[in-house]
């Protein structure tokens, strides 16, 4: 019954043993951003819309689940499952707006709606502005398991990480992911044959926004910590990068991207060139650009293919 | 019952007794380990950063770089004034370095995110330059110690002389963030307090360069002081901005929030003559020429007050593990709370019982260019401020304090 690939197997091993060999916490943050920007690749890399406001997403997951949390002493679970409904939702009102366009036009649109989302959260009294939400408790899980340990977090984290992986590979191996990649391949052959596309690219985005909300609330249970970098649209650019890096439109390219991305500015910033992660980020954003257009996953991809095929 | 051994049961107890005894003394680690987190190279890198690392250094080489006959170390990083770079940072080395206490702590937001993790972890938080109360007062640990100043300290010397002066109306031109928020309630208390009367705020975003519209508003809004509670450039930008537009020839303008880098920057013509309240400065007397001189042999420029505020507490930090026996966070707090920090910067001083380290501060004036004798004489240190008086008495909002 249970359909599992030889790719899928490593993955989940390395993520059972990954907190013995390295800081959990690190780990976790790799598994949240590598969460967001496989969400952000379900619509880049498989429907081909280039969404530039994903931080709205992650961000609307963290604050609502924050708020619930600190504020009405909610349960991890319940916080975690509203703030992606919220994220869900604004994603679908986004989106409705959004897929009426196309190319440059829906990328700034996306902004555009997502700096709203920024503006909000910057002036709205609970998100405490520049301050963001601090001392977030990471409360007790379905309340017995205590998140406190982090071990029992970094379980939970791996656990929501694996949902939203099997949910992005079913999405893709369905039919409907058929159609959306249909629709990325030729758009009006799509529609002479008769789907309506704009709803396919809407239902796309609902998932895609609400799985990116879904990493934004769980990172604000590991980091106990809701702020505004989270919805600054330098967080929309940030997840082009892990995507791009890591091979826009594989499986498993965002997971690469997003860790190498992260394991580079906690290598940048601790050293002596910390105050040239962006200068040092953006080289590499441009080499991976001009150099190897496929990414470190597509690129694996295409040699493994040429040699051992 | 049977099952269990005399000498098992026996054995079992020494460990639990040699494992709190552990605990209870010695240095953990092996090693005292002190982080400076601040921002090194943003809007706030002149008034801590490098500097504040600079200090740290100087205090643990002028101990004798041991303790206890452990190591001191200390580890560095930059938190880019944002808080969730910082918490993680505070995170990793709370968790993986073995870091005793963590100093530097700019951006209040980002020392609001760092405190809850090191009151999480029961570790010392020693905060040098950040502004916000709320550190012990809503926010309070008993893992905080907040030296230098804070926006209460920033009012009471500044506004309440000027309102008692007979400057009655006030207009505010405030950053639209949380700190700037905290310094115009605290001032708006003061101006009210004292009998006089707030006619209008205008709130300007963190880093606006254009304050034309704001200081027109504070033009039309016939008042006597307009007080800028800014930093930074935000300071810079809006002082020269009322300058351009004459504001400074009809009333007043107060800066609440100056370090002396952002003094120097200015050109005197702008700047000359406005009062303002510091914690530190370098030309007070003997005691703080010496310090000073030595800081800018290593750094390159005069000491701001936070990063003599870094040498002071980090002092005071390593003194109390030496009486103390040990880096355990509550027992060191505890001697830094009992014993009076005194040193070049520390006047007068002691460190209340919720975090709040009392001192005195200055009123000062910003020299004009004709009174400067070189490039690092701004300030003409008009009057001093008894630490009571600045900070005033401890408030009942810090519930650990209460609890006792």
């Amino acid at each position: 019954m249970l359909n599992i690939s030889k790719s899928t197997l490593i993955l989940v091993v390395l993520g059972l043993i990954a907190p013995y060999v390295l800081y959990p916490v690190f780990v976790m943050k790799i598994l949240c951003f590598g969460l967001f920007a496989m969400a952000f690749n379900l619509l880049l890399g498989y429907v081909g819309l280039l969404s530039f406001g994903h931080a709205a997403f992650l961000g609307t997951g963290g604050y609502v689940t924050g708020y619930l949390v600190m504020e009405t002493g909610l349960s991890p679970e319940l916080g975690i499952l509203f703030g992606t409904i919220a994220a869900g939702l604004l994603g679908a009102v986004f989106g409705k707006l959004a897929v009426k366009r196309e190319g440059i036009y829906f990328a700034m649109v996306t902004l555009a709606l997502a700096q709203l989302a920024f503006f909000f959260f910057l002036q709205a009294p609970f998100t405490g502005g520049e301050d963001g939400m601090q001392g977030i408790p990471r409360g007790t899980l379905f309340g017995f398991i205590d998140l406190n340990d982090s071990l029992n977090m970094y379980y939970t984290v791996l656990a929501v990480f694996l949902f939203g992986f099997w949910l992005i590979k079913r999405t893709i191996h369905s039919p409907f992911g058929q159609v959306l990649k249909a629709i990325r391949e030729n758009e009006p052959r799509a529609l002479s044959l008769g789907y309506n596309v704009n709803d396919y690219k809407w239902v796309a985005f609902i998932i895609s926004a609400s799985l990116a909300g879904l990493a934004g609330s769980t990172k604000t249970l590991v980091f106990q910590l809701a702020s505004l970098t989270d919805a600054h649209w330098h967080m929309s650019g940030e997840v082009v990068l892990m995507t791009l890096l890591g091979g826009m439109g594989t499986l498993f390219g965002p997971l690469v991207g997003a860790a190498s991305v992260v394991t580079i500015q906690n290598y940048l910033s601790g050293g002596e060139l910390g105050n040239y992660i962006h200068i040092i980020m953006g080289v590499i954003f441009v080499v991976c650009v001009l150099a190897f257009r496929s990414g470190i996953v597509g690129e694996f991809q295409k040699f493994m293919k040429k040699n051992f095929n | 019952m049977k099952s269990i051994k005399p000498q098992m049961l026996a054995s079992a107890i020494g460990a639990a007794i040699s494992i709190s005894a552990a605990n209870a003394a010695g240095i953990s680690g092996d090693t005292v380990k002190i982080g400076v987190l601040a921002d090194m190279g943003g809007v706030y890198a002149d008034i801590c950063g490098a500097g504040c690392v600079t200090a740290v250094e100087m205090a643990v080489e002028d101990f004798g770089g041991s303790v206890l006959g452990k190591p001191i170390e200390i580890v560095s990083a930059d938190d880019q004034n944002k808080a969730d770079v910082g918490a993680a940072i505070a995170r990793k080395w709370l968790d993986t370095e073995d870091v005793d206490a963590i100093t530097g702590l700019v951006a209040s937001s980002v020392t609001g995110a760092v405190t809850e993790i090191t009151k999480e972890k029961g570790k010392l938080a020693l905060i040098s330059t950040s502004a916000s109360h709320a550190f012990t007062t809503k926010a309070c640990s008993p893992y905080n110690a907040h030296w230098t100043y804070n926006v209460v300290a920033l009012a009471n010397g500044t506004v309440k002389p000027m309102v008692q002066s007979g400057k009655k109306k006030w207009f505010f031109i405030t950053a639209d963030y949380a700190f700037g928020h905290a310094l115009e309630g605290v001032a708006s208390k003061v101006v009210a307090e004292n009998g006089g009367e707030v006619v209008g705020t205008a709130r300007a975003p963190l880093g606006t360069t254009d304050f034309s519209s704001f200081v027109l508003q504070a033009q039309s809004s016939g008042a006597d002081v307009v007080a800028l509670a800014n930093a930074g450039s935000d300071f810079v930008n809006s002082l020269q901005s009322a300058v351009e537009f004459g504001l400074t020839e009809t009333t007043d303008v107060a800066g609440l929030l100056v370090f002396t880098p952002n003094a120097q920057a200015l050109d005197p013509e702008v700047a000359g003559g406005m009062r303002l309240t510091t914690g530190f400065y370098w030309d007070l007397d003997d005691q703080t020429r010496a310090w000073s001189k030595r800081f800018k042999e290593r750094h390159g420029s005069i000491p701001a007050m936070g990063q003599a505020g870094a040498y002071s507490m980090t002092t005071h930090y390593l003194n109390a593990i030496k009486e103390a026996g040990t880096d355990e966070a509550e027992a060191v707090m505890a001697v830094m709370k009992q014993n009076k920090p005194n040193d070049f910067f520390a006047r007068n001083a002691y460190l209340r019982a919720d975090g709040r380290m009392v001192h005195d501060m200055y009123q000062v004036r910003i020299k004009n260019g004709s009174e400067r004798s070189n490039p690092d004489d701004i300030f003409e240190v008009e009057k001093v401020i008894p630490g009571e008086e600045a900070f005033g008495p401890m408030l009942d909002q810090c519930n650990f304090v209460a609890s006792k």
